[in-house]
């Protein structure tokens, strides 16, 4: 019998008695920056195949939802910082070891990308935010340079997208103490999530038959893609280290085990697969518009298990002898 | 750089929490946080049993994560040493340290900044033990320097069995627990 | 009506102010020390241990106490609560003024009060009870040195009355039972000499949860050098876990294993003869009385099998006379604890080590002049004769004898002062007596700085500065090396609160007695004695802690012939004395009382290291620490009573008591049949913000005393509760 507690008593805010460092701010900029990455590469990848008359939602209007996701984003990453007061420090450096660092300059790539590609798109998609732009000299400047210039921007972008999605995911894998969030495969994962992601906005607002066609297709393939990739990446912490096993043994019996199949991969994954597979073959009804919605549900369960469950899970869990909470009596 | 270890006589702690007096006075670290705490670990059936106490804290990493994941610099080593600091002025708070640490031997200061064991590098500057080690009154922590062959951490890392905590995260812990 | 309601001094009268936290922001913090430091040497007195160190400020502010190198209490080391002492300085729960009770449309209560008119009160009433029966009728309660100048100002009024309950309730059958058979206590700081030992036997002492300064260090020191440590402990206390050997007794059999212990050493022939030939009585007695004690009888009561007790006795005979058997220092446990402790004398003796090297040593303190005073009045009354007759060989007052010596209208004693002892939390069963003492008391009065329990019962409530605000006597205990250290105020005494000498110095002006106190400030009378030994108060204030050569030697000359101040001049293994007085002049065992069912489980307790009693509960940076006792059961017992790890938890004693919630600690520490409580918790006063409510307190359930018949002391391990899970408790 191992009896091993904590003698003098420990209740450090956010760490104790799990770490607690990254809430619903961190899992929504995850979740938004996925949403931007899709935006850049779908977007990126009907102009280069010069298929924006066929694909005009996905062309010109997606990208405004991503810029829009991006700020937020930023929005939500600011409010995370306990420490406000020094936030520009992200931009007075550059770490290399530091994953969060590339992520810092990544986004401000990401953010001129989306915003050009929205640029490209807003005289078609959005004729009434376009014409106040145009009233503007260099409104119009703009607008015309990114509409001349999208095919490169758009290059830059599908790699942008795709670096941006990888980031999110790589984020989660580089913090080696959370062991369920430590596995090699986020960063595809969380690509794949991303682009699902996106899919299931296009899905939401196209109205061109071809591209809502197109899109369920694309929809489906990367919510089997990311069936597979989760459940590679529970077998990759299944054969991980002690701490890894002892992580994915949380969604295996352990206190995530309902959460995770019931909440996530049931609604989030199973049920979208299965109507995009029924929708596949035949008409799509109305009511299967459920789809897209539960996999933009889906992808964010995703990251919040994640950063809940990489953060509940580590290497040393000490309990308290004595009742943490009384500690509050002194705070 | 310059190791500092500090090793700690698993056999001769008394679990008193003089350590975790000391820091908090000497550090002046507000109430209801730690840098750091004493673990008392119990093996056996009664009444065959095994006791032993650790004080734990930030370990100084010779390869520590929390520096690597930071993106701010916040983190950084104390001159050339395996001091571990973080810098107020250049922390945001962002967590990633916090994340990155398997000891989860960080903490938020009220003011939203992370702090931890400094291994009382102002007092190591002026030739004193942290005020840990200095207040012990068992005599069962010790500090120094670990390329000095002589120095009593060294002695006494040459001489006795030791452990580190969780030595296979590859972070090269250096607070040391004779065992 | 009452006379004296107990009232609850209401939190809402204790309106500190909490400095509001700063919000910073991005400023740095500087670095520690980097501001204005002041350094005032101070002397402990979160326990009663004394150590000598510094306190820093910064900038103006409390930052740090650390030990005095020069000192040997601490050698430069505080324990966890000396270095937290200046929580005893911040705690926002502190008394602020004085109080006096006052009725007011039938409702009593306690009413601010001017230090000028407290003091005449006090006067005014120590008057009429010297008018109406007489000026030896107050007593004091004391604990702390600054006790010392209230007893100097009853000794002047004429009142000899005085207890420390650290006597009946502590360490008093050891100081009876080593002075019966040595002709001389072990003092205190005890005159163990762990440093050098090579063997130490701990008989239910658990040092270093037990965290008495120089005594630990001294110890672990042993323990480094690779002593052998043997302990004798139904739980497996820290010291356990760092010995040799644990003899896991069963509760309250320790006097079986002591007498099988001298019947190993004397009929193995492993005792020191040469010592016992030289210096020792009574071996024939003894040798004749021990043979029935064999270790095959003592398994049967205390469980230990024989062969353990045999390699044990061999063990210490092996390092001796570099062998302590600890007199340990809470001892009053079953009622025959002067006996346990005389056999604890009378193994020590066996083994030859009093007064050698790793044994016991003469501890020095400085030859310090006191500060000359008038003659005391002669007492008009033996007051130990009057209250506590029967216990002729109690050497000090035994406190529940005196305080049933308060109750009634012909009871002795009309007046109490009480400096520093929170009684209802200290002596056990006594809250019933409480409340009829402070029926027929006619002046209560309570010196402290927190606002404890026992104010309830005062008529006047004096608060007092904390040490760190006030000059304290001369520290001048004795130690291996004498020394002499002073406490001086590191601050400006806070709120209204003031040094006891200026409190026991204001009422003796009161009552025409100023010439005790012939000084404006205290300083006065330390500078006058300090300068008798070549030092001044100025010198103390540079350097704190003044060492001094010894001037006698630490153990005895080899082959040096001795006398002891006892009987018959020897080491009395045999007590004519014990026997004169009607007692067992040899010890012997006597079963202890049993559970009375499955139900009820031993009720043991003791220290912890973040603590000192119940006084250090609501000091914040304590509190921290350990900020409620947990109540230890074995997973077995856990089990019976369908209780789980962190669970809250009742305790109901046999006679029906119940405490405060307690957490519960399910380990392997403990015996299945027993409970461990650290003592101190389960305040009930809201008044103290942080201690009101946390955990239970063993003295409320320890209501079966057994009385030790020699010195009168309140065995307290007699008691036995059951576990009530919270959602089932009434």
């Amino acid at each position: 019998m191992r009896e091993e507690i904590l003698i003098t008593t420990r209740a450090n805010p956010k760490i104790d008695p799990n770490v607690a460092a990254w809430g619903w701010q961190v899992i929504a900029d995850l979740f938004l920056v996925g949403l931007t990455a899709g935006a850049l590469i779908f977007t990126a990848m009907v102009i280069l195949g010069r298929k924006e008359e066929n694909f005009g939602f996905t062309a010109k209007r997606l990208p405004l939802i991503g810029l829009i996701s991006i700020g937020l984003a930023m929005t939500f990453l600011f409010l995370k910082l306990t420490h406000k007061i020094v936030f520009w420090r992200f931009f007075g450096a550059f770490v290399p070891t530091a994953v969060m660092s590339w992520g810092a300059w990544l986004l401000q790539l990401v953010i001129l990308a989306i915003l050009l590609l929205t640029l490209q798109g807003l005289r078609g998609g959005y004729p009434a935010l376009a014409r106040p732009v145009d009233k503007f000299r260099l409104g119009t400047w703009a607008l015309d340079w990114a509409e001349r210039y999208r095919r490169p921007v758009a290059w830059a972008s599908v790699v942008l997208g795709v670096i941006i999605a990888f980031y999110t995911g790589t984020l989660m894998t580089s913090m080696d103490a959370r062991p369920f969030a430590s596995s090699g495969l986020m960063a595809p994962l969380f690509l794949t999530s991303g682009l699902a992601t996106a899919a299931a906005v296009v899905l939401i607002g196209a109205r061109a038959p071809e591209e809502r066609l197109l899109f369920s297709r694309v929809l489906f393939g990367m919510v089997v893609f990311k069936v597979l990739l989760l459940a590679l990446t529970l077998a990759n912490l299944a054969n991980g280290s002690q701490v890894q096993i002892e992580s994915v043994q949380m969604v295996f019996g352990g206190e995530y085990t309902r959460l995770f199949w019931l909440f996530f991969v049931i609604p989030g994954l199973l049920v979208p697969l299965a109507i995009e597979a029924f929708g596949l073959r035949g008409k799509r009804a109305s009511w299967m518009m459920i789809s897209p919605v539960l996999v933009l549900y889906g992808a964010y369960m995703l990251r919040q298990l994640v950063v809940d469950i990489g953060q509940v899970s580590g290497y040393l869990s000490y309990v308290n002898t004595y009742n943490p909470a009384l500690l509050d009596l002194l705070r | 750089m310059i190791r500092y270890a500090m090793v700690i006589d698993t056999k001769l702690c008394i679990g008193c929490g003089d350590c975790v007096v000391a820091c908090k006075t000497e550090n002046k670290v507000p109430a209801g946080l730690n840098r750091d705490w004493v673990v008392e670990a119990t093996t056996g059936t009664y009444p065959n049993l095994k006791t032993e106490f650790r004080s734990e804290r930030c370990n100084h990493c010779a390869k520590p994560t929390c520096l690597y994941a930071c993106p701010t610099a916040a983190t950084y080593r104390w001159e050339d040493t395996n001091i571990v600091l973080v810098d107020p002025n250049k922390c945001t708070g962002c967590g990633a340290c916090i994340a990155a640490c398997p000891y989860d031997a960080r903490l938020i200061m009220n003011e939203g900044y992370v702090s931890k064991c400094t291994f009382c590098h102002h007092r190591v500057e002026q030739g004193l033990d942290p005020a840990c080690v200095s207040s012990c009154p068992t005599r069962c922590m010790h500090f120094g320097v670990l390329d000095d062959p002589n120095s009593t951490v060294s002695k006494l890392l040459a001489s006795r069995e030791h452990k580190a905590l969780l030595d296979e995260t590859g972070n090269e812990p250096q607070v040391y627990f004779l065992t | 009506m009452k006379r004296r309601e107990f009232i609850q001094l209401s939190a809402t009268l204790s309106a500190g102010a909490m400095a509001p936290v700063a919000l910073t922001g991005c400023a740095e913090r500087p670095l520690p020390g980097t501001g204005e430091v002041v350094r005032t040497p101070t002397v402990c007195n979160v326990c009663f241990w004394r150590c000598a160190g510094t306190v820093s400020t910064e900038n103006g502010r409390p930052w740090k106490i650390e030990g005095n190198p020069d000192d040997l209490h601490s050698t430069g080391r505080f324990c966890t609560r000396g270095d937290g002492g200046l929580g005893m300085y911040t705690d926002p729960d502190r008394l602020k003024q004085p109080m006096i009770r006052v009725t007011e449309n039938g409702q009593q209560r306690f009413r601010p009060a001017t230090w000028d008119e407290a003091f005449d009160y006090i006067a005014a009433k120590m008057n009429r009870i010297k008018d109406e029966h007489g000026e030896d009728r107050l007593c004091l309660f004391s604990h702390g040195p600054g006790g010392s100048y209230f007893r100097r100002m009853l000794t002047a009024f004429g009142s000899r009355g005085y207890t420390q309950p650290s006597f009946a309730q502590c360490r008093g059958p050891r100081d009876v039972g080593f002075a019966l058979t040595f002709g001389e206590g072990v003092g205190s700081p005890d005159r163990t000499d762990m440093e050098n030992s090579r063997c130490i036997v701990l008989i239910g002492s658990h040092l270093g949860e037990n965290l008495h300064n120089s005594q630990v260090q001294t110890w672990i020191s042993a323990l480094r050098k690779g002593a052998t440590l043997i302990t004798v402990d139904p739980r497996f206390s820290v010291a356990a876990g760092k010995s040799k050997h644990w003899l896991p007794i069963k509760p309250g059999t320790d006097m079986a294993l002591l007498l099988a212990w001298m019947h190993v050493l004397i009929n193995e022939g492993l005792y020191d003869a040469d010592y016992v030939d030289r210096y020792v009585n009574g071996l024939d007695k003894l040798t004749a009385h021990v043979q029935q004690f064999t270790p095959e009888w003592a398994f049967t009561q205390t469980g230990i099998r024989p062969e353990v007790i045999r390699e044990t006795a061999r063990e210490m005979a092996k390092a001796a006379p570099a062998t302590v058997v600890h007199p340990g220092r809470h001892v009053t446990w079953y009622g025959d604890d002067t006996q346990r402790s005389r056999a604890i004398a009378i193994l020590t003796a066996l083994l030859g080590s009093w007064g050698r090297e790793g044994g016991y040593l003469a501890m020095e303190n400085v030859n310090l002049p006191r500060y000359p005073l008038p003659d005391p009045p002669a007492p008009k009354n033996n007051w130990m004769q009057a209250v506590q007759g029967e216990y002729p060989l109690a050497p000090a007052g035994i406190a529940q004898k005196v305080i049933d010596g308060s109750i009634g209208d012909d009871a002795f004693f009309k007046g109490w002062f009480v400096y520093g002892t929170n009684l209802g939390y200290t002596i056990p069963g006594v809250t019933e007596k409480l409340q009829q003492a402070a029926q027929s008391l006619d002046l209560f009065v309570v010196v402290d700085t927190m606002p404890y329990a026992i104010t309830g019962y005062a008529d006047v409530i004096l608060p007092e500065c904390t040490y760190l605000e006030r000059l304290d006597p001369i520290r001048n205990s004795p130690e291996r090396e004498p020394s002499l250290a002073v406490n001086f105020p590191a601050f400006e005494p806070k709120y209204d609160s003031k040094p006891g000498w200026w409190i026991a110095k204001h009422i003796a002006e009161r009552l025409g007695l100023g010439d005790w106190f012939p000084w404006k400030d205290y300083g006065e009378e330390l500078d006058w004695q300090l300068r008798q030994v070549g030092s001044s108060l100025d010198e103390m204030r540079r350097i704190g802690v003044k060492k001094f050569p010894r001037t006698t030697p630490k153990y005895f000359a080899p082959n040096e012939n001795r006398q002891f101040n006892t009987g018959s001049g020897k080491i009395e293994l045999h007590s004519d004395l014990l026997a004169d007085y009607g007692h067992d002049p040899l010890p012997v065992y006597t079963p202890p009382p049993t559970r009375p069912d499955e139900k009820h489980l031993h009720l043991n307790y003791g220290r912890a290291a973040a603590h000192t009693f119940g006084r250090t509960i609501n000091n914040p940076t304590l509190f921290e620490l350990m900020p409620e006792n947990t109540a230890w059961v074995h997973p077995v017992a856990a089990g019976d009573f369908g209780v789980s790890n962190g669970e809250y938890v009742r305790l109901k004693n046999q006679d029906g008591v119940e405490s405060l919630p307690v957490r519960i600690r399910v380990t392997q520490r403990i015996r299945p049949d027993s409970v461990y409580l650290v003592h101190g918790f389960g305040h009930k006063e809201s008044q103290l913000g942080l201690a009101n409510g946390r955990g239970a307190d063993d003295q409320g359930l320890i209501t079966r005393i057994l009385v030790d018949p020699i010195m009168g002391g309140t065995g307290m391990r007699g008691n036995f509760v059951t576990l009530i899970p919270e959602e089932a408790s009434a």
